[in-house]
């Protein structure tokens, strides 16, 4: 089968363990990693697995614009609203996995198929990717008014840009909970547990739905089948109790178990950011090569 | 007898109070309470959900009142005290510090985890370009080691608190623990120290004594004790202990008496006392305002609350984590169906 190929710019632990995903895929190419340290551990172990490492930026990649059709963004909000006018000058399909939030919002299982052509797309955040489909699998049956998710992940899997801007953590992850989600009015908690060993990542959605009479059987089935589309792709994601039904309330637990690839298990939601981006890319691949047959 | 020594105070009922009445507070009660405690003298009075600003939630419960509403209450009710609010990164934003100081709060009280204070730096930075009095509150200080909490407290002056807080959440510190943690801030930090006590284990006064012995500069107190759990340092009973000690608060202890007992007495679903549920949250180490929450858990799942709060206590749950409970609660549930059906 033909692989489109890619390129993932930045060399730091998203970026590795995306690289690592990437080795998997059936219609992904991984050709080029590119980073500005030739000295990180990211663009060591770039070398060491044969793959063609830039360490001049963006800059550098689009010197040989031919190494990659699609481009992989782990670098930071800041740098990307840089790289995605560069990139899109130069013709590229880009996932941004940085809060930057230029191109549209997608959740694959939810929306994926509306972004095929897009040039730039944005996968909100972890505890976005980990809640959304939930969201939208109880609004597809019945319409939700009010959604409010918490994440708790260790703090071990809490980088310093996550610190340094929780708010924007909130923020973002409310808007895709309405905008995507599907509910009338999103709100987003984000909590840090340190405790050893580290915690998995953990998320409950809190939904209210529209009318007293709850859809409860319906339901159930819709997060069912929600459940084995994300599990499609993060293997470790698990609904972990029975929904609790009160009044017009819905609350599912979730618990993310992350591949382990280059990011310690425990870090699902760090896991469930670069299992998507694959995700969306493969998406994005196979509509390519589906057009050059036709 | 009479010495130099002052402490200030800030009066918590209206914030930590409002897990123990379910965020049910209104406008009326709040303007209330916080004219009274103005009028006798009280500095500071914090004002906000439980869960500080925004923390009207499923999670930990919908205010009755728009917690904007009951600040600007506050604000307009009172003369000489300033209005303190609570704003605990990850639920509340940098937007409802700035709605919460248009309408007139004087104080930001920036909570996170002892060991998470590096989620504070752009809410004590955007307090201070508001004029705001900062506070860096580290919640579940039992929970680090002193060396750990007093790293912790440096970020938080360095971040620009004008006060850092040891906050016992969970009411499991002891005397001992207390001043040990309360010395090392005061020897290594420049900024004033504060402590926040909870009372389930009945030593939230005993605690705060020797948090003062140690040379904190401000306490927080609850009338009628009317905060989560058993309650915090009951702030009457703190006034007329430290005029007896010979400190000053400026604060009218026959006047508190009063609002006490007239005001603050008849907002309270039950009076405050040491439940088993309220104990166990400071016997487990559990953030206080999990006790409702559990109550309710343990009725719904028909197992019993205890369980829930030492098994949360055991996972090493920190505030916050509410939605545990049940996760909790329904295993307890399924563990015990498994051993009846053996």
């Amino acid at each position: 089968m033909d692989k489109i190929k890619v390129a993932v710019l930045g060399s730091g632990n998203i970026g590795t363990d995306l690289m690592i995903k990437l080795g998997r895929s059936d219609v992904l190419e991984l050709t080029t990693v590119i980073g500005i340290d030739p000295d990180s551990d990211g663009l060591r172990k770039a070398r060491a697995l044969g793959y063609e490492t830039i360490d001049n930026g963006l800059d550098g990649f689009l010197a040989r614009p031919e190494l990659a059709d699609i481009i992989f963004d782990a670098t930071s909000a800041k740098a990307h609203i840089r790289h995605a006018k560069k990139l899109k000058e130069a013709g590229k399909q880009v996932l941004d996995l940085t809060p930057a939030a230029v191109g549209p919002l997608v959740v694959p299982p939810v929306n994926i198929q509306e972004h095929l052509d897009a040039d730039n797309i944005n996968l909100i955040t972890c505890g976005g990717q980990a809640t959304i489909p939930m969201v939208h699998a109880i609004d597809r049956v019945q319409s939700v008014t009010y959604a409010e998710i918490v994440a708790t992940i260790s703090s071990d899997s809490a980088g310093p840009g996550t610190r340094a801007n929780i708010d924007e953590f909130t923020k973002t992850t409310a808007g895709g909970i309405e905008q995507i989600g599907g509910a009338e009015k999103g709100k987003a908690i984000i909590i840090l547990n340190p405790a050893e060993p580290p915690i998995m990542m953990r998320d409950t959605i809190h939904v209210l739905v529209d009318g007293s009479d709850v859809k409860k059987e319906d339901i159930i089935q819709s997060i069912k089948e929600m459940e084995k589309d994300v599990q499609s792709y993060v293997p470790g994601y698990r609904v972990k109790q029975d929904p609790i039904f009160e009044d017009n309330k819905v609350t599912v637990f979730i618990e993310v178990e992350g591949a382990g690839d280059y990011l310690p298990s425990f870090s699902g939601n760090l896991d469930i950011m670069t299992a998507a981006a694959v995700k969306v890319a493969e998406e994005w691949a196979k509509h390519k090569l589906n057009k050059v047959v036709v | 007898m009479q010495t130099d020594k002052k402490i200030i105070i800030t009066e918590v009922a209206l914030r930590d109070g409002s897990h123990a009445i379910r965020h049910q507070y209104t406008v009326d009660q709040v303007a209330a309470v916080a004219g009274a405690l103005d009028q006798a003298g009280v500095p500071y009075i914090e004002v906000s959900h439980g869960d500080g600003l925004g923390g009207s939630s499923l999670q930990y419960g919908l205010s009755k009142t728009n917690e904007m509403e009951l600040i600007e209450a506050a604000v307009s009710a009172v003369d000489q005290a300033k209005i303190a609010v609570l704003l605990i990164p990850g639920i509340g934003t940098v937007r409802d510090l700035n709605e919460a100081a248009a309408l007139g709060a004087k104080m930001a009280r920036v909570a996170t985890h002892v060991t998470e204070a590096d989620v504070a730096p752009q809410h004590i930075a955007r307090a201070k370009e508001l004029g705001m009095e900062t506070v860096g509150f580290l919640m579940m200080s039992h929970m680090a080691s002193p060396e750990k909490l007093t790293e912790q407290a440096k970020l938080m002056e360095g971040y620009g608190a004008d006060t850092v807080y040891i906050v016992d959440s969970a009411g499991a510190l002891l005397p001992h623990e207390t001043a040990e943690r309360i010395r090392r801030l005061k020897n290594e930090l420049s900024v004033n120290i504060g402590f926040h006590a909870h009372n389930n284990l009945s030593l939230a006064m005993a605690n705060t004594l020797a948090a003062i012995q140690e040379g904190a500069d401000r306490i927080d107190g609850s009338i009628r004790c009317l905060g989560a759990g058993a309650g915090n340092t009951q702030t009457e009973v703190l006034v007329a202990v430290l005029d007896r000690m010979g400190i000053q608060t400026g604060v009218d202890l026959y006047k508190m008496m009063d609002i006490a007992e007239d005001l603050v007495a008849p907002i309270l679903e039950k009076p405050q006392e040491i439940t088993k549920g309220s104990l166990v949250l400071g016997y487990a180490g559990v953030y206080s305002s999990f006790l409702l929450h559990a109550q309710r858990a343990a009725q719904q799942f028909g197992v019993d609350s205890r369980d829930i709060l030492i098994e949360l206590g055991k996972q090493k749950v920190v505030g916050g984590q509410e939605d545990m409970i049940f996760d909790v609660a329904a295993d307890l549930a399924k563990q015990s169906a498994n051993l009846v059906t053996k």
